[in-house]
């Protein structure tokens, strides 16, 4: 029944829509890239939501067929829906026997059912592996890998103004890899000293009443959307930075870095005190006793003792937040800038690699054009590097867990 | 030697009361940067609830407005009425006779003006060939002025000198008022600051949220349920668990790449739906999910686990009727808070062409549409002043969805807790 209901859905996009759009093009109206849009007005016009007089004849046309085309087609499935019903009722009916291994039968299916889920995410990383794989290759076709790795230029509209596919475009991504890791570097700086503070005064001095109102804060500090980050970076911390260079005489670009970094860190925080906070809970409290039995005051106990028992755990935290800042994209795309310079000074406008990736493919794709390629060649990269640092934390920390449990 | 001592241990106590202070300072650092993003966001947006409209006379003539009987629906919306609310407008200035200073006075109406007047005709057909009092919206930069976000003086200022005499005397007749904006909350985008409204991005969200919790939460208890229940420890339990802590923490832009070109490109589905963007977030949900729901499986006690075997009930039917029911808050609260996730995030939607700008209400998953965040994302792109309290006013709403989902959330959570403690 259920897959009876899905294809009403299908039939709608796959037989109404071309059959609709055709007459369309019959009528003489070329569809254009905004097939979607005009599909939707006559899908509006049709349900009388927009008037017709400004729809042209050809449009009037399509209308029609759209009706008549979705009646025939629910008087359709009406029928088949009441077919299948029936002859799945008479099915069973005619199976029902004592000897009928029947739950054992269902169990088998629901058995198939639960792996088939399960597999699901390996199934979800191949495509991810697949689909960035393929049109990376294709993208080294035009681009050599070393060009792409190593080129100090990335300008991939030059390929696109001069129509020399591949030939001239400048796609060197090291101005991308050095503004990514300038943000990266600044957004640790802030969130490093701030989540681990936050982190040890938790675990290790807050009363709990402190720790009910400050563990929540940090919830939201990570539940905020990055989208809303980006705007805050862009809105108010750009041009507070802008006015504090200026204030001691140096000028800074509206979009910078460092604001761009600064906002990324905030968002970090509350990621790396979590962690660090489970990290420092996992000591056993037989370590800090000793410590304190020894007349070593707290902070002794934290500096000496815990923070170097919990610092490959801590390593492991840390190099998660990195994994995350570089690859997120909101913040870094509404204050970073698109220029692609290649500059340590954080006052400067620098672009990312998932900046890059998203400004490309924005708006209209060319799948055979370098310049979308080139997204997806970033992607590679940024997959790779993310996975590479994340299986590293991850076994970090694995490891740093079995040691104490 | 009593004295260094004593100098060491108070050494030594400073130390110990500076580490504790940059312990507070850094959770204060955090609480301050909290507040000034809630208060830059607040005071930005608060005003875009609220907008800026004009009290006219508008003489209701059919002849003008060009439609004959009889007056159907169809109809009056073909209407013209652009030159009724000018008019009107003109007749609180019969002084303004030059047709340039005319065009500056009628930009002091929002193109919106006369939409209201044909939506007020639609709902009161009777109304035709009387004079009414009607508010309609006044153009963006006035909206702002009366808001005090422009300049009255100074650099760049985008009023001229009569501009700004029409609008005070206006305000001095007291035909200025200042509206609750129900357009903001129900409408949807416009190209206009002052008659944009996020219910169309509100709808996408909705819709997209919907399509990846029906994926994402039947396909994520079974994933886990599996793991957790039936897995052998083989090689591919140990290949699939890695991938999905994995798949964990995969930058949100690669599930972007993922969605065109897979989805997109490959199975061709509709660009820039929300039926795309709810299977993109879905495989963003799912790792969340089955995390949350695997741990919620392990913490059911194995009493429940072994009476129901003993009762003669087969493994299948122990999980299904018993132990998953005994998980079901952990495995609905790490939904919820993966659902949370799932709204907010904009990456994987931009690149699935949920940018365009749409402004029908979409009332299906299969329709073109924009989703809140992508919302946020556009509005703050745009360089219009107007736009600027649109942002902060959607970030807001985003915000209270967020808010109302944790605490759905934490609601779950506290009540469960409750219970298992009556037990």
């Amino acid at each position: 029944m259920l897959i009876v209901a899905l294809g009403w859905l299908l039939v709608e996009s796959w037989v109404i829509r071309p059959a609709v759009i055709q007459t369309l093009a019959t009528g003489g109206v070329q569809p254009t890239a905004n097939v979607a849009f005009q599909y939707l007005e006559i899908r509006n016009i049709a349900a009388g939501v927009l008037p017709d007089t400004h729809a042209s004849e050809a449009v009037l046309i399509a209308v029609e067929r759209y009706k008549s085309l979705t009646s025939t087609a629910s008087k359709l499935f009406a029928a088949l829906f009441l077919v299948v019903g029936v002859s799945g009722f008479v099915y069973s009916y005619r199976r029902i026997s004592a000897q009928f291994p029947a739950r054992e039968q269902v169990e088998k299916f629901v058995r198939f059912f639960l792996l088939a889920s399960s597999t699901v995410a390996i199934l979800t990383t191949l495509s991810i592996v697949m689909a960035l794989v393929v049109e990376a290759l294709l993208f080294f076709k035009h681009v050599p890998l070393l060009d792409f790795l190593f080129g100090i230029k990335w300008s991939p509209q030059v390929a696109i103004r001069a129509d020399q596919v591949g030939s001239s475009g400048a796609f060197g991504a090291i101005p991308l890899f050095a503004g990514t890791l300038l943000i990266a570097l600044i957004a640790m700086l802030v969130a490093v000293p701030i989540g681990l503070f936050s982190a040890i005064y938790l675990s290790e001095y807050a009363r709990p009443s402190v720790r009910h109102i400050a563990k929540p804060m940090l919830e939201i500090l990570a539940g905020i959307p990055t989208v809303v980050y980006g705007f805050f970076a862009a809105l108010t911390v750009a041009p507070m930075v802008v006015k504090a260079s200026a204030a001691i005489g140096l000028s800074a670009s509206s979009e910078s870095a460092l604001a761009a970094g600064l906002v990324m860190g905030v968002m970090i925080i509350p990621f790396i005190s979590s962690l660090s906070d489970d990290v420092i809970s996992a000591i056993p409290t037989s370590l800090r006793l000793g410590s304190l039995a020894m007349g070593a005051t707290r902070s002794e106990t934290i500096r000496k003792v815990i923070l170097p028992a919990a610092l490959p755990g801590i390593m492991g935290a840390i190099l998660l937040a990195v994994s995350r800042a570089i690859g997120e994209t909101m913040i870094v795309v509404m204050a970073a800038g698109l220029a692609a310079n290649l500059t340590a000074n954080p006052l400067e406008s620098v672009t990312t690699v998932t900046a890059q990736i998203v400004t490309i493919l924005v708006g209209d794709q060319e799948f055979d054009s370098p310049k979308t390629l080139a997204a997806f060649a970033l992607g590679l990269t940024l997959f790779c590097v993310t996975l590479v640092l994340n299986f590293i934390a991850l076994k970090i920390v694995r490891t740093y867990e079995e040691r104490y449990d | 030697m009593l004295t260094t001592d004593k100098k060491r241990l108070q050494k030594r106590h400073r130390a110990e009361t500076r580490f504790r202070a940059y312990g507070v300072l850094s959770l204060m650092a955090a609480a301050g940067i909290l507040f000034t993003l809630i208060y830059s966001i607040v005071s930005s947006g608060y005003t875009a609830f609220y907008r800026t409209t004009l009290l006219l006379d508008i003489e209701l003539n059919a002849e003008r407005i060009d439609v004959t009987p009889p007056y159907s629906r169809n109809a009056l919306m073909q209407g013209r009425y652009s030159s009724l609310v000018k008019s009107a407008l003109y007749a609180q200035f019969p002084e303004v006779t030059d047709r340039r200073a005319r065009r500056e006075l009628s930009s002091l109406l929002s193109p919106g003006a006369e939409l209201a007047v044909r939506d007020y005709l639609i709902d009161h057909p009777d109304s035709l060939g009387t004079t009414i009092a009607l508010e309609v919206p006044m153009s963006s930069d006035f909206d702002q002025l009366y808001k005090e976000h422009l300049p009255r003086s100074g650099e760049n200022i985008r009023f001229s000198g009569q501009q700004l005499q029409w609008f005070d005397r206006l305000l001095e007749e007291g035909r200025i008022a200042y509206r609750f904006n129900t357009q903001f909350l129900f409408g949807g985008d416009s190209r206009y600051p002052e008659l944009a409204g996020i219910a169309g991005a509100v709808a996408g969200s909705f819709f997209a949220l919907l399509v990846c919790f029906l994926l994402s939460f039947p396909l994520g208890i079974a994933a886990a349920t599996y793991l957790e229940e039936f897995a052998p420890k083989t090689r591919l339990t140990r290949i699939i668990e890695a991938n999905i802590n994995n798949l964990a923490a995969v930058p949100s832009v690669i599930f972007g790449l993922l969605g065109l070109a897979i989805f997109l490109n490959v199975f061709g589905l509709p660009r820039s739906t929300p039926l795309v963007g709810g299977i993109v977030l879905s495989l963003m949900t799912l790792p969340t999910i089955i995390i949350a729901t695997r741990a919620s499986i392990r913490s059911v006690s194995p009493g429940i686990r072994q009476a129901g075997l003993a009762m003669g009930a087969s493994p299948v039917q122990v999980v299904f009727h018993h132990v998953l029911p005994v998980a079901m808050p952990g495995t609905l609260t790490g939904t919820i808070i993966g659902l949370a996730q799932a709204l907010g995030e904009t990456a994987p939607l931009l690149m699935i062409g949920m940018v365009a700008f749409i402004a029908n209400v979409p009332t299906t998953p299969m329709d073109p549409s924009a989703a809140l965040p992508v919302q946020i994302f556009l509005w703050a792109e745009s360089a219009e002043r107007g736009f600027v309290e649109k942002t902060s006013a959607a970030i807001m709403v985003i915000m209270m969805f967020l808010i109302m989902m944790n605490l759905l959330a934490v609601i779950i959570r506290t009540r469960t807790q409750g219970k298992s403690k009556v037990e």
